[in-house]
């Protein structure tokens, strides 16, 4: 068993976010993954999608399946992020009062990402994009 | 707690969703922060927030609760009601703020996650 799907995502448009996600998680679920392997892929999904949306002026979602792994890739043309450090410590956030006010700009989405995941890793090309990798293993259910 | 129960209690209104596979609701989380509730890890969680948009439904939808009580009578988007539907997630409003909503569930004995 071997899948890919590709999502695409506006930046700024709030309606849609987390319409991908969403598929995704639809998707797993008919092929029966456990809830709790679910959740951490959404959770880890949703936050990148919003991030696109939040920060970036478009990106696109590759979505990887095999029998025992799903792989992430979101890459986005935007502002890109100088400081990868600094951008994945708990509290920093350059969200827009309107990214606020829906409930995300707390400086939260990439920790979470980060604990979430079994692999990650940020590249980012400052005035260009950013590119995010996640890995879930679909058959444990432990962090 | 059943959700015609947590209405009576907070004289709340059920915008959709329906009474007759009326999960127990166990636990509460309350927050306008989604990215607080998307680092919260519980089943049967009853989301309490004064956050009315379509995410506040997307991140329900990622964190697996069922049940969305806005508070302050926060207006709910037919888009956000028909997203929720299809979701077959339950959203009740009150009148009441979200401290007080809070503070009568726990003392009807809705439990917090921690
Ligand atoms: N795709 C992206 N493009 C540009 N900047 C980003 C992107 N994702 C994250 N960032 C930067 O990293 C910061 C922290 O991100 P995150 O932890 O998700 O918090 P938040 O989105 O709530 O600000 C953001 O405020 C932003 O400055
Ligand atoms: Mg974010």
């Amino acid at each position: 068993m071997a899948m890919s799907f590709e999502y695409k995502v506006e930046g700024g448009d709030f309606t849609h976010a987390g319409y991908a996600s969403s598929q995704v998680k639809k998707m797993l679920k008919q092929l029966g993954v456990d809830s709790t392997v679910i959740k951490r892929v959404v959770v880890c999904l949703y936050e990148a999608e919003v991030n696109i949306v939040a920060h970036a002026y478009s990106g696109t979602i590759s979505v990887n399946l095999d029998t025992d792994t799903i792989n992430m890739k979101l890459a986005d043309k935007g502002p890109g992020i100088a400081d990868i450090e600094q951008a994945m410590q708990k509290g920093f956030s350059t969200a827009s009062p309107e990214v606020r006010e829906m409930g995300f700009g707390a400086g939260m989405g990439l920790p979470n990402i980060s604990a979430n995941a079994d692999r990650f890793v940020i590249t980012s090309e400052p005035g260009t994009g950013t590119t995010l990798e996640i890995s879930i293993n679909l058959n444990s259910a432990a962090v | 707690m059943k959700v015609r129960e947590i209405c009576s209690v907070l004289n709340g209104e059920l915008i959709c969703g329906d009474y007759k596979n009326d999960n127990e609701v166990s636990h509460a989380f309350a927050s306008d922060l989604m990215s607080d509730v998307l680092t919260v890890n519980c089943d049967s969680l009853l989301l309490i927030t004064g956050l009315a948009n379509l995410q506040t439904i997307r991140t329900a939808e990622m964190s697996d609760i069922n049940c969305i009580l806005f508070v302050r009578n926060k207006s709910v988007t037919p888009e956000m009601k028909t997203l929720a539907e299809e979701l077959g997630i339950t959203l009740i409003k009150c009148p009441l703020t979200m401290f007080r909503a809070s503070g009568e569930l726990y003392r009807a004995g809705i439990k917090p996650i921690y």
